[in-house]
């Protein structure tokens, strides 16, 4: 494997297993503020102690969050070293605002959170815990708009002068369709996630006969907040569908696996890759396929006619569709990056200003100058799809789970349903599954791009050994391990310790 | 109202962005001071309970600093970020993983079942109050003494090998802390963190016996602060430096060149000498009076002293971060910052930053009404 390959390894490890811990950070803690306020309104003692019962179980969760997650803001420099030059202008301001803005109001009030049980005022002290949901909440904000902005650049102009590109419109880059998609179907989707535990930890203790009321007190808090949000979650991953058809085709066409594009195109329920399958071979797509008729021109395009290109048509080229050939792309590539040359170099203006205009001409595809060969434009297609189409289903699952759990909780029927219960509890890895799921269709189904058509992979390293990163990467594999397991052994032992009862 | 300024004078004000939370980060690692101290002040369980409890309720805000930090240097001189961290790559990711065992170990030490042990967590916290004020000082002291890199921009046009920051020291960043400059700069920063340890523990904790014991090892890491820091700013006063052309941007090599830029920003070397009075008396006040102000002063003392120092490694003309292996590829606030769009929109969050620091003092003054004691950590079951 090479530098760029472990580079790519040690971000998705890091970024992995941060993603292991934000969701529940992003969910829990409304669940924990709302909780809170009810011990605020009613000074109930139980209210109390459901409240520090699951707050505990957030600040396990969240310390680890917060040690897998400083890596993520400082690997663009180690690792992504010509990247950080190539955007740093318009992707390191949300990294800032992210920190100014988010963080601190995040890290100081958690401390209040924690410690402020009989130190603070109890109005205090429950504002604190809205204002730590609020901050990670805004937190995610401000990473996700610069991952919507690597995905779909906007508001920006390549400067020759800098070699780099420059912002042009703030605006545009926080309020891109792209930014509120993703922003909206990752929190909504944690929400999701951090639900579930709730749900599924106090469905345990309903199995075993122990702390029923507030087991039933928690499931019914969070079965509300998961229907609602799974609901939306699917709302959102809807308009997110949307978005990368327009933006990035050559990801929705991996999602669908979809090589051969044409009108009216439907939707992939279940089925099977063919094995093996490669761009321009004349095998079929799948080995067996449930379809939803004309359904992905419908998602993609809002139209059940609209032609979808297929793998093919982005590498071959579309004449009817107008879609230029990779070939086209990778020589405007190179033409541009030429022309960047020639205009650094050139001493006559009249050369200088040729130059600048062939460059600016053919900058659209700068980033294909760059690909090695054809295959290297192509996404890992199973990887992308069956990651896709696993999330999609789960995503359905869960809105009928949260629905189930509510009609009976409400009915006050759960303690009965002991199938429902152990599902409940089985939700809880499918729901990380699913969340993990979502975000490798986000970043496998966009290679090789770090920014979509203007910088691939490749152009984005740091000039370092391939054995550093290697190094590196080993040493956050076994750290990121032994923390994790610690972690999951201090959640399981306090979770059996269940809710302590408050006297005062 | 920022829209108005020059490029120049944006890059000017944000140099001075970067330096004040340079010296807020500096003024917070009093948390890893105090880290370092516990095992030499605790002599039994509960007061190592005390101690970590004391600090750990701060740790969060000092990892912010760091992490807004990084994206403050990020969004404003993104050729630094790319330079420094992509090249001096295992000084950086010594720092970043010993926060990493740092962000844990408070939370997980004194949980049952916590699969290390509680002795573990405890070194963890050891190790990042050792080496992450050693290094960031080591890495701060190359803004002053320069590093083996090349910066060609036409580099971007190679296809084969685009890397525009190359760095030319084999060790990536570690040879840094063979330099005597960085080094001492580091140890400076080192025994200040454990200075302003010991003066928060006697501003936070109510045990009498531990703040005595507290005030016998505040005299003797000040001493070894006084050392370290005087050895620094003799050798940084006396060095030749890395001045800019501001005609023609030309890097070059000038004696005295920091001693120069303290005497012609005097308001720089005011501040300066002020910082320092100020962390003296707050040394005195804590070690002979134990008094419970001690931090106010030399904190203040702190944030004022190295932000002078952030300053004159950026301003009037100097190169911030030198290259030794080619004078003309060293970065300075003009060469490696964002552009002046992005700079007056940063501006404008920068406003943001009184308030920041207004609701930290609201909400630690509210934690703050009891001090840390036995009696205040044991009945309370969210204590670490």
């Amino acid at each position: 494997m090479s530098l760029v390959d472990w580079s790519r390894a040690q971000f998705a490890l890091t970024a992995i297993y941060h993603w292991i811990f934000v969701p529940l950070t992003l969910g829990l803690s409304f669940i924990v503020a709302f909780m809170h306020t009810m011990y605020y309104k009613t000074g109930s003692l139980k209210w109390k102690s459901t409240t520090k019962f699951w707050m505990k179980l957030f600040g396990i969760n969240f310390a680890i969050g917060v040690a897998t997650g400083i890596i993520l803001e400082f690997e663009f420099g180690t690792n992504w070293s010509n990247y950080s030059w190539i955007v740093g202008d318009i992707f390191g301001a949300p990294l800032a605002i992210e920190g100014i803005l988010a963080f601190f109001i995040e890290s100081t009030f958690i401390a209040v959170m924690f410690f402020g049980w009989n130190r603070v005022s109890k109005k205090f002290h429950m504002l604190s815990s809205w204002f730590v949901a609020i901050g990670s909440n805004l937190s995610a904000l401000w990473i996700l708009v610069a991952n919507a902005w690597m995905q779909n650049p906007v508001g920006m102009q390549f400067n020759p002068d800098t070699a780099r590109n420059e912002m042009m419109n703030f605006w545009e880059v926080i309020f891109s369709p792209t930014a509120v998609h993703k922003f909206l179907h990752t929190i909504t989707s944690s929400y999701v996630l951090a639900s579930f535990f709730v749900i599924g930890v106090s469905a345990w203790f309903i199995l075993k006969g122990r702390h029923l009321e507030f087991a039933k007190r928690s499931i019914l808090i969070a079965a509300v907040f998961g229907l609602l949000s799974s609901l939306f979650t699917a709302y959102s991953g809807d308009g997110s569908a949307y978005d990368v058809a327009q933006t990035q085709p050559m990801k929705f066409a991996a999602m669908e696996g979809l090589y051969d594009g044409k009108e009216g195109v439907d939707l992939v329920a279940i089925g099977m890759l063919t094995p093996g399958k490669k761009f321009n071979d004349k095998k079929d797509d799948f080995v067996f396929a449930l379809k939803i008729p004309k359904m992905a021109s419908i998602l993609a395009f809002r139209n059940a006619n609209a032609f979808v290109p297929g793998i093919n048509d982005l590498i071959n080229g579309n004449k009817k569709y107008k879609i230029s050939a990779l070939e086209n792309r990778i020589l405007n590539g190179k033409t541009a990056i030429a022309a960047l040359r020639d205009y650094k170099t050139a001493v006559i203006p009249v050369r200088k200003k040729q130059a600048l205009e062939r460059f600016r001409l053919n900058y659209k595809d700068f980033g294909y100058g760059y690909l090695p060969d054809k295959e290297s434009a192509i996404p890992n297609v199973p990887l992308t799809f069956y990651s896709f189409h696993l999330m999609v289903g789960l995503g359905f699952l869960f809105i009928l789970v949260f629905a189930l759990i509510l009609f009976y909780s409400i009915k006050n029927k759960l303690d009965k349903k002991r199938f429902l219960l152990k599902l409940a509890v089985w939700m809880i890895p499918l729901a990380y599954l699913s969340s993990e799921l979502g975000w490798i269709v986000a970043e496998v189904g966009r290679q090789p791009w770090t920014i979509q058509d203007l910088l691939p992979t490749m152009a984005s390293t740091s000039h370092l050994s391939t054995t550093s990163v290697q190094i590196t990467f080993w040493l956050f594999a076994i750290l990121f391990t032994v923390l994790l397991i610690a972690e999951i052994k201090i959640l399981l032992h306090q979770i059996k310790l269940g809710p302590k009862e408050e006297r005062s | 109202m920022f829209e108005t300024l020059s490029h120049l004078a944006l890059q000017q004000y944000w140099w001075m962005i970067i330096s004040l939370l340079g010296s807020l980060f500096v003024l917070m690692t009093f948390v890893q001071g105090g880290q370092t101290l516990v095992s030499q002040l605790a002599k039994n369980h509960s007061e190592r309970k005390i101690l970590f409890n004391s600090v750990g309720r701060k740790w969060d805000l000092t990892f912010t600093t760091l992490v807004t930090f990084g994206g403050a240097f990020f969004a404003s001189f993104p050729l630094f970020y790319s330079t420094s961290f992509g090249g001096a790559y295992w000084v950086w990711m010594i720092i970043l993983f010993s926060f990493i065992i740092q962000a844990v170990s408070y939370e997980y030490r004194t949980k049952a079942n916590n699969f290390l042990g509680e002795k573990t967590y405890n070194t963890f916290l050891f190790i990042n109050g050792l080496l992450a004020p050693i290094l960031i000082g080591v890495a701060v002291g190359t803004f002053f003494t320069g590093s083996e890199f090349s910066v060609d921009k036409l580099q971007l046009t190679n296809i084969s090998d685009p890397v525009i920051s190359r760095w030319e020291g084999a060790a990536h960043g570690l040879e840094a802390a063979l330099n005597i400059t960085n080094l001492a700069l580091g140890l400076a920063v080192f025994t200040l963190s454990r200075v302003l340890g010991a003066l928060y523990f006697i501003n936070n904790i109510d045990d009498e016996t531990l703040v005595k014991r507290i005030a016998k090892q505040l005299k003797r890491c000040s001493f070894a602060f006084l050392v370290f820091f005087l050895t620094f700013v003799v050798l940084l006063l006396t060095k030749k430096g890395y001045a800019v052309d501001p005609v023609n941007q030309e890097v070059y090599l000038e004696n005295y060149k920091y001693l120069h830029n303290f005497l012609h920003m005097p308001i720089v070397l005011i501040i300066f000498l002020l910082g320092v009075v100020f962390v003296l008396i707050g040394i005195y006040l804590g070690a002979f009076k134990k008094s419970t102000k001690a931090i106010w002063y030399a904190g203040i003392g702190t944030v004022a002293s190295v932000f002078s120092i952030f300053l004159i490694a950026g301003l009037y003309n100097t190169a911030f971060y030198p290259s030794t292996f080619d004078l003309q590829s060293s970065l300075t606030i003009q060469n490696a910052s964002s552009s002046k769009y992005t700079l007056t929109v940063m501006s404008y969050v920068s406003l943001i930053v009184p308030f920041v620091v207004l609701y930290i003092w609201y909400a630690w003054k509210s934690l703050n009404k009891n001090k840390v004691s036995k009696k205040d950590i044991e009945g309370d079951d969210m204590a670490y």
